[in-house]
């Protein structure tokens, strides 16, 4: 059984007041996630993620295409016991503290009040505002109710959470936490969707993604699968260089373009075809030191980039039948 | 009903320190000092006018907190976005609006208790300042269980207020809601003179639809007992029941409607 399968969902709305037309905000996404993956929504703003996420949650009705979470329909009120949510930019009770707030979301999950309890506390611990759990919310910063809508997200312990943008409004620092967070979730057997346009998060973390752009499922799969982020090419960085070795390397088609870094040091892109560790044996003879090889993929920004440039840029109805 | 009862101790809680009960200062201060200026200016009628006072304060800063807290109940938490974390939990959307009406009636009730007893010390006070030849004309004593009758109705009346309330808010923005309720509130209070507007309009189409209104709209008169207890007059306790479960339909009928409306929505 998947943790989360649509089929064809999709969502119109209608926009202007006067004379109210169609637009697609997410064209029938057909998605498989598998339990225990921390999968990757990504996409640009405006690409149907939150559509997405908020179809699932049952907050706006599809327009068609149907979706289960745990082999059950979105709107079964079971699955939302089994289940977390981070909203974007999550807003919360200003007159409540934080152990107030988890406190009346946990009983409304059920939770008895002995372990409501333990869970608030260790929950403001492990998301790093212990201290401030008896603050009314409306004194929080926005990393700090980020933090919080976190902790709610979990406080039931789900089989399934999903993240909307959960590193937004974090420091470097809060990241770092929110990321050990998920692999946590993970180890516990929980899948994590979430959805980001913070690409270096999707990179550290997702076992496999999904990409997004207009409203229509681009690419889906394992990072390291997807074409797009197949090895283009290695860079090869050296020390002891010198000019004749170099200009002997690209007479040879070892190097493709050398980008010089100081006396004798530099940064070599190889191209697809040559053989990295024949390169690296001929420059090494004439002398050069290795510092680095790396190969080179195309990262997920290039990929958004030229998505968004791809998709059609019209969101009415016709513009996507025609698509 | 587990949930409802949560959602409704969150709202009651929200109110509290939203210093809804400030009101309660607000309501003492003005009992207190006007009777204290009744006291000086007039003579023999100063108990009517102090019990006239206080039950028409009573309903007015009960009116107050069901407008101004019931018309932003739904629609702060769909403007907040906080909507979104409550309705992903295990909530279905009528224990949502069930509970946020059951909050307010709490909030109503604990409040005007406390206006109620505040009143009734002021009477107990006041009691004491009078000679008994004083007290023998009055029609009814100075703390008289009989206008419990009267703050009876004002409840059922704030409940429906309430209902009318967070009907509005589950689909327009606070102004409009406030406007609405209190529209209705006003015309409620003239029903009688909707039924009877063909003796003041020639147009048959506008008596019609003064009559029509008539029947459809809550005819809130029917809640204002306060003329009748102040002078001591029955009251009879069939009429608090059927003008209570007058009341209840109303009720159940708009939350009814919030109910199916709030169901349908989409937060985007």
């Amino acid at each position: 059984m998947d943790a989360i399968r649509t089929e064809a969902l999709t969502k119109h709305y209608r926009v202007g007041f006067w004379r109210p037309r169609p637009y697609v905000a997410l064209d029938a996404l057909t998605l498989d996630v598998r339990r225990g993956d921390v999968f990757g929504f990504l996409g640009p703003n405006g690409a149907g993620k939150t559509t997405t996420l908020k179809l699932l949650l049952q907050l706006i009705h599809p327009t068609s295409g149907r979706a289960e979470i745990l082999g059950r329909p979105v709107g079964d009120v079971d699955v939302r016991r089994r289940i977390g949510y981070l909203p974007e930019n999550p807003y919360f009770y200003d007159y409540l503290t934080a152990e107030e707030l988890l406190a009346y979301f946990a009983s409304l999950h059920g939770v008895a009040a002995a372990e409501r309890r333990r869970r608030v506390a260790s929950l403001l611990d492990e998301v790093g505002i212990g201290a401030e759990r008896r603050l009314q919310l409306r004194k929080f910063s926005k990393g700090m109710l980020q933090r919080v809508g976190i902790a709610q997200a979990v406080i039931n312990e789900p089989e399934v959470v999903f993240f909307d943008e959960p590193m937004s409004g974090l420091d470097p620092l809060g990241r770092r936490e929110i990321r050990q967070l998920v692999l946590r979730l993970r180890d516990r057997g929980c899948t994590v969707f979430f959805s980001s346009h913070v690409l270096s998060d999707a990179e550290a973390l997702c076992s496999r993604v999904a990409i997004l752009a207009g409203g229509r499922l681009v690419a889906s799969g394992q990072l390291t699968n997807l074409l797009a982020f197949q090895v283009k090419g290695w860079e090869l960085v050296v020390t002891g260089l010198t000019e004749a070795a170099l200009q002997h390397a690209v007479r040879a088609g070892h190097v493709a373009r050398a980008t010089a870094f100081g006396a004798e040091h530099y940064a070599l892109e190889l191209p697809l075809s040559a053989v990295p560790d024949r390169a690296l044996a001929d420059l090494t003879a004439r002398g050069a030191r290795l510092v680095s090889l790396n190969p080179v993929r195309e990262t997920l920004e290039d990929y958004f980039v030229r998505q968004v440039a791809d998709a059609p840029q019209d969101r009415g109805l016709e513009a996507h039948r025609a698509g | 009903m587990r949930v409802i009862g949560y959602v409704a101790l969150n709202v009651f809680k929200e109110s509290v320190r939203d210093r809804v009960l400030y009101s309660l200062v607000a309501f003492a201060v003005l009992l207190i000092g006007a009777s204290y200026l009744i006291g000086q200016l007039t003579a023999g009628q100063d108990m009517k006018i102090i019990k006239d006072l206080g039950l028409a304060a009573i309903a007015t800063f009960g009116l107050l907190i069901a407008v101004f807290i019931g018309i932003g109940l739904v629609w702060k938490e769909v403007e907040r976005r906080s909507i979104y974390s409550i309705l992903s939990k295990p909530v279905r959307r009528h224990e949502f609006i069930l509970g946020k009406y059951a909050g307010l009636a709490l909030t109503l009730l604990v409040n005007v208790a406390m206006m109620t007893a505040a009143f009734y010390l002021v009477l107990a006070y006041m009691d004491t300042q009078f000679e008994e030849n004083v007290r023998a004309i009055w029609p009814a004593p100075a703390v008289d269980p009989g206008m419990l009758r009267a703050i009876a109705l004002i409840v059922v009346e704030l409940l429906l207020v309430t209902a009318i309330a967070i009907f509005f808010s589950t689909f327009s923005s606070p102004l409009l809601s406030a406007a609405l309720t209190v529209g209705l509130w006003v015309i409620g209070h003239f029903n009688a003179d909707l039924r009877n507007f063909e003796a003041v309009v020639d147009s048959p189409a506008a008596a019609f639809l003064a009559r029509a209104l008539y029947y459809v709209l809550p005819n809130f008169a029917a809640f204002d007992v306060k003329a009748q207890v102040v002078y001591a007059l029955p009251v009879p306790v069939s009429y608090l029941v059927t003008t209570a479960a007058y009341g209840a339909v109303y009720v159940g009928v708009l939350l009814a409607g919030a109910v199916a409306i709030f169901a349908r929505r989409d937060f985007k």
